[in-house]
């Protein structure tokens, strides 16, 4: 491997990481929110990804069945709850949101026909459309399978995680069948910076990255409802006792997660082929993000996951076989550092 | 002794699947030896995520390291199976070792995330490394007894019942409470358990049962390949125990009959009755385990009666105690402090804390709340060491031992908070005590040779809890006790290690006037016993009453000392509760009353 060849590989590696940083930042904002490790994070991003591409072949996308579903279990979960609690305050909103997302998801299921017949469709319209469809899923997804636990431990959280992962992921292959999918590019070509070639691609990524960044950040430094997740993700207890319902605020976290899922999934789409089961591989890897961030600083697990990124690069150049095996082994010695340095103060105060 | 249910189901059920083998259809005799065997590796999951608080989404990647050592042994070297079960054991428990090692060190989600990390890495090994066969796998594995499928099936339920008694002898027992306890890590370690020891054990414990279930499946299948040992059956594994009941051993059984019943069914059924090619019995699956979850987060086995959970055999009524402790002379130094400090990123906590405690006397330390009383407490006994100064304890420096090693030395305490595992019962709480007076391990336990050691620790346990008066609450889940009685079996814990230095944070926190009687007259004997005892407390009047010296600390520093008569005097004193610098006679006289 030669300098340029590594340089080359650090970007396509630096292309990847930024999917996994935004998928790391997901995970970690809904795990400090509702303390749920969000293993189906990675089916959003395939299902906006895979969506994008049936759009811009011009075919309906199947993701609404997926939508009507969701709605569907949504609304009579939480309709049964606010009928066995007898609160009903917050049951219109969430209806009203579950037919929001239904209409609109209809809506963006036409836009195949707005585009006349052979010509391409306008990537404008195929990237809203995507986000229309894919984004409502999360809060969709909270409803249906976690509000009702959502003061259970991070355990059982964790089990529904990965039962909603099967579920979702055994869905999609009915829905897109068992081929590949890789979308359009959006722009390509690379730009001579002195020493390399920087592909328009990876400065493209980066950009969507810092802007989608800045405005999370934006939300939750300056709005209500970004105020309301701050103070459920330092102490729900207390956020409850001055009158923030923590399901608000995990509504709005997977709200979130599932808006920059989709923003992912329609930037991966050209990247590289996806399958209706690539979800998993890429949530561990966004997984391993938040973690070397310590499950707790965003700027870390965004690091974290660019560095996994660039290692996942080298490593598959060099020994292609094993490439995931050693991208998870190496994770053992900076999990094990992270540790030790956790266990020293922190860990017995958090405990006492 | 009077025999459990637990033990009694563990040896009936697998009796019963050997028996039933011989009158039911071979389909169901299949599902049958399909769900022991899980139920072999379930049984480790319990032991480990149910009682030892460590999840892991690997454990299918031990079973294919037994499977994949028989599978050369019998094949390639045409060696016996069962010369295939010890060395796939040896093998798996090995791994376990070096991998565990590793994995418990690791705290909370990072030890979930690590399980996650070498599960999918061995997967990929098992699948890339040259002579395993690649995907394909090793072939033209021996089958056991000529074939004989009700054989098989009965040597997997004897394997069944091997694994779930030996679960039930290690968890009542000496280590199998240090594992119980280990998930309350600085509760633990204070009581001289080596959490990450005890983690290691159950782990190691869970991957030989893994390995044996992956040794099954080998000369059952007759091939191994890499397909069986993925991450998503450790997934399975694990919603197999949830779906039982993680806390319950006999939920293992249970649950993995139930889902290899409900998955037959789901792979036979679903295609038919949808008419898809599609595989969708993962989503059945997936939305059977979530409605599980919403409506029975505690699983299937949490519908039994309480009987049937693990309870102690040690309950019965034994009057032997343990040896006791040699103490020092009365009036010997026990603790002494010199000058210790401590900073939390530039917060002062500690502030050059000089103090020395003898052998039989009751020092109280008081202080308005935030003056450092807990930091202390945490620098003496090495759960959060000092910064600069030292702690010495019968002269010998312990500054920077860690919390279990002065455990061992004779310090015992109680928290501020109750740390009690709700889960126990009152009596196995207890016995965490004499932890370190103690010394029986796994082995001893699996052969029931720790008997006559358990029947003294129970006996040692029920005559500390008599002494503070919760006798009667032995047997109850420690969970369902109210505050009050939670802190007395708290000292009674502290007392069940017979300490030299005994440390108790505000014992009289949430006391009935009935109880506070108890717990002084309990400390006033400790106290003639020779122990030295240093106590904090923000009730005045429990002080007066106990205490021959007082300490007072404020921020972080001790502004004065002396007999409890000068204590509420001192002018400095009431300042620093009060708040303010002159303080008439009429106030100090109220506060002493």
């Amino acid at each position: 491997m030669n300098v340029t060849i590594a340089l080359l590989l650090a970007q396509d590696g630096l292309s990847n990481g930024v999917i996994y940083a935004l998928l790391a930042i997901s995970i970690l904002l809904v795990f400090l929110i509702t303390r749920v490790l969000l293993v189906p994070q990675g089916e959003f991003v395939v299902l906006a990804a895979l969506t994008m591409v049936q759009l811009q072949k011009g075919a309906g996308p199947s993701v609404i069945w997926l939508l009507l579903a969701l709605a569907v279990t949504a609304a009579s979960m939480s309709s049964l709850r606010a009928w066995r609690t007898g609160e009903w305050r917050r049951l219109p909103a969430v209806l009203a949101f579950t037919l929001g997302a239904v209409l609109f998801g209809a809506a963006a299921s036409a836009t195949p026909l707005l585009t006349t017949a052979g010509a391409a469709p306008h990537f404008a319209l195929t990237t809203m459309a995507t986000l229309v469809l894919v984004a409502p899923l999360g809060p969709l997804l909270y409803w249906s399978a976690f509000e009702g636990i959502a003061r259970a431990s991070i355990l059982t959280l964790l089990f529904a995680a990965v039962a909603v992962h099967y579920v979702l992921q055994g869905s999609m292959l009915p829905l897109f069948g068992p081929e590949g999918f890789q979308a359009e590019a959006l722009i390509s070509g690379r730009v001579d910076v002195g020493f390399t070639r920087v592909s328009l691609q990876l400065l493209l990524l980066c950009a969507i990255f810092v802007a989608t960044v800045g405005a999370l950040w934006m939300f939750i430094g300056r709005t209500i409802a970004g105020k309301i997740l701050r103070a459920t993700a330092v102490n729900a207890r207390g956020a409850r006792i001055v009158g923030i319902r923590p399901e608000t605020s995990g509504a709005i976290a997977f709200g979130l997660a599932s808006l920059i899922g989709a923003v992912s999934g329609v930037l991966i789409a050209p990247l590289t082929t996806l399958y209706y089961d690539s979800g998993f591989l890429l949530a561990l890897k966004g997984f391993v993000g938040a973690v070397t961030g310590g499950l707790a600083s965003f700027p870390l697990a965004a690091a974290g996951s660019l560095l996994i990124g660039v290692l996942e690069a080298m490593f598959s150049f060099q020994f292609s076989a094993l490439k995931d095996s050693l991208v998870f082994a190496a994770l053992l010695p900076i999990l094990l550092i992270l540790s030790t340095r956790q266990l020293s103060d922190r860990d017995t105060e958090a405990e006492e | 002794m009077s025999p459990q249910p637990l033990v009694i189901a563990g040896t009936a059920l697998p009796l019963i699947a050997a028996l039933a083998a011989l009158a039911i259809p071979d389909y169901w005799v299949t599902l049958l030896t399909y769900a022991g065997m899980s139920a072999v590796l379930c049984i480790g999951l319990v032991m480990m995520t149910g009682y030892g608080g460590i999840t892991s989404f690997g454990q299918a990647a031990f079973a294919g390291i037994a499977a994949y050592a028989t599978a050369i042994l019998t094949t390639g070297l045409a060696l016996s199976p069962w010369l295939g079960l010890l060395t796939g054991l040896a093998l798996a428990v090995a791994s376990a070792f070096v991998i565990g090692w590793i994995t418990v060190r690791l705290s909370g989600h990072y030890l979930v995330l690590g399980t996650f990390a070498w599960g999918i890495s061995l997967f990929y090994a098992f699948a890339n490394v040259e002579g395993l066969g690649g995907y394909n796998g090793i072939g033209g594995v021996p089958g056991l007894f000529g074939g004989s499928r009700l054989l098989f099936n009965a040597l997997v339920w004897a394997f069944v019942a091997v694994a779930l008694l030996g679960a039930v002898r290690v968890l009542d027992s000496r280590i199998g409470r240090a594992i119980r306890a280990a998930p309350s890590k600085a509760m633990a370690e204070s009581f001289g358990v080596d959490t990450a020891t005890a983690k290691l054990t159950v782990f190691v414990l869970a991957a030989a049962l893994a390995g044996a279930a992956g040794w099954l499946q080998a000369h059952y299948l007759r091939i191994v390949n890499p397909g069986p040992f993925h991450l998503n059956a450790s997934v399975e594994y694990l919603f197999m125990t949830i779906i039982g009941g993680v806390g319950s051993l006999l939920g293992a059984i249970v649950g993995a009959t139930a889902v290899t019943v409900a998955k037959s069914w789901l792979q036979t059924s679903v295609p038919a009755l949808l008419g898809s090619g599609f595989n969708l019995e993962g989503v059945v699956f997936g939305l059977l385990v979530l409605g599980l979850l919403q409506a029975a987060p505690r699983g299937m086995t949490a519908l039994l009666p309480a009987s049937f959970a693990l309870r102690p055999r040690g309950s019965r009524r034994s009057e032997t105690r343990l040896p006791p402790r040699a103490k020092p002379a009365a009036t010997q130094s026990v603790l002494a402090l010199r000058s210790v400090s401590k900073h939390f990123s530039g917060a002062q906590a500690l502030d050059r804390v000089s103090l020395d405690l003898n052998a039989g006397e009751i020092l109280a330390l008081v202080g308005p709340n935030g003056a450092g009383k807990s930091t202390l407490f945490n620098a003496i006994t090495g759960l959060s060491p000092a910064s600069n100064g030292t702690v010495a304890l019968l002269g010998e420096d312990v500054t920077r031992l860690p919390a279990r090693a002065i455990a061992r030395r004779g310090l015992a305490r109680t928290f501020q908070h109750a740390h009690l595992r709700p889960e126990m019962t009152v009596i196995e709480n207890v016995s965490l005590g004499a932890h370190t007076r103690t010394a029986q391990g796994v082995a001893a336990a699996l052969l029931g040779r720790d008997r006559p050691e358990e029947s003294r620790i129970f006996g040692e346990a029920r005559g500390c809890l008599a002494e503070l008066g919760v006798a009667e609450f032995a047997n109850a889940r420690t969970g369902t006790l109210s505050l009050g009685s939670q802190r007395l079996v708290e000292v009674a814990r502290a007392v069940a290690c017979d300490p030299i230095a005994l440390l108790l944070d505000e014992p009289a926190a949430g006391l009935r006037a009935e109880e506070k009687q108890h717990l002084a007259n309990a400390i006033v004997a400790m106290r003639d016993r020779g122990i030295a005892i240093l106590v904090v407390e923000h009730d005045l009047d429990f002080v007066a009453n106990v205490a021959d010296r007082v300490v007072v600390l404020d921020f972080g520093t001790v502004i004065a000392q002396g007999t409890p008569d000068e204590i509420v005097r001192d002018p400095r004193v009431i300042a620093a509760y009060l708040g303010q610098a002159e303080v008439s006679g009429d106030v100090a006289r109220a506060l002493h009353h």
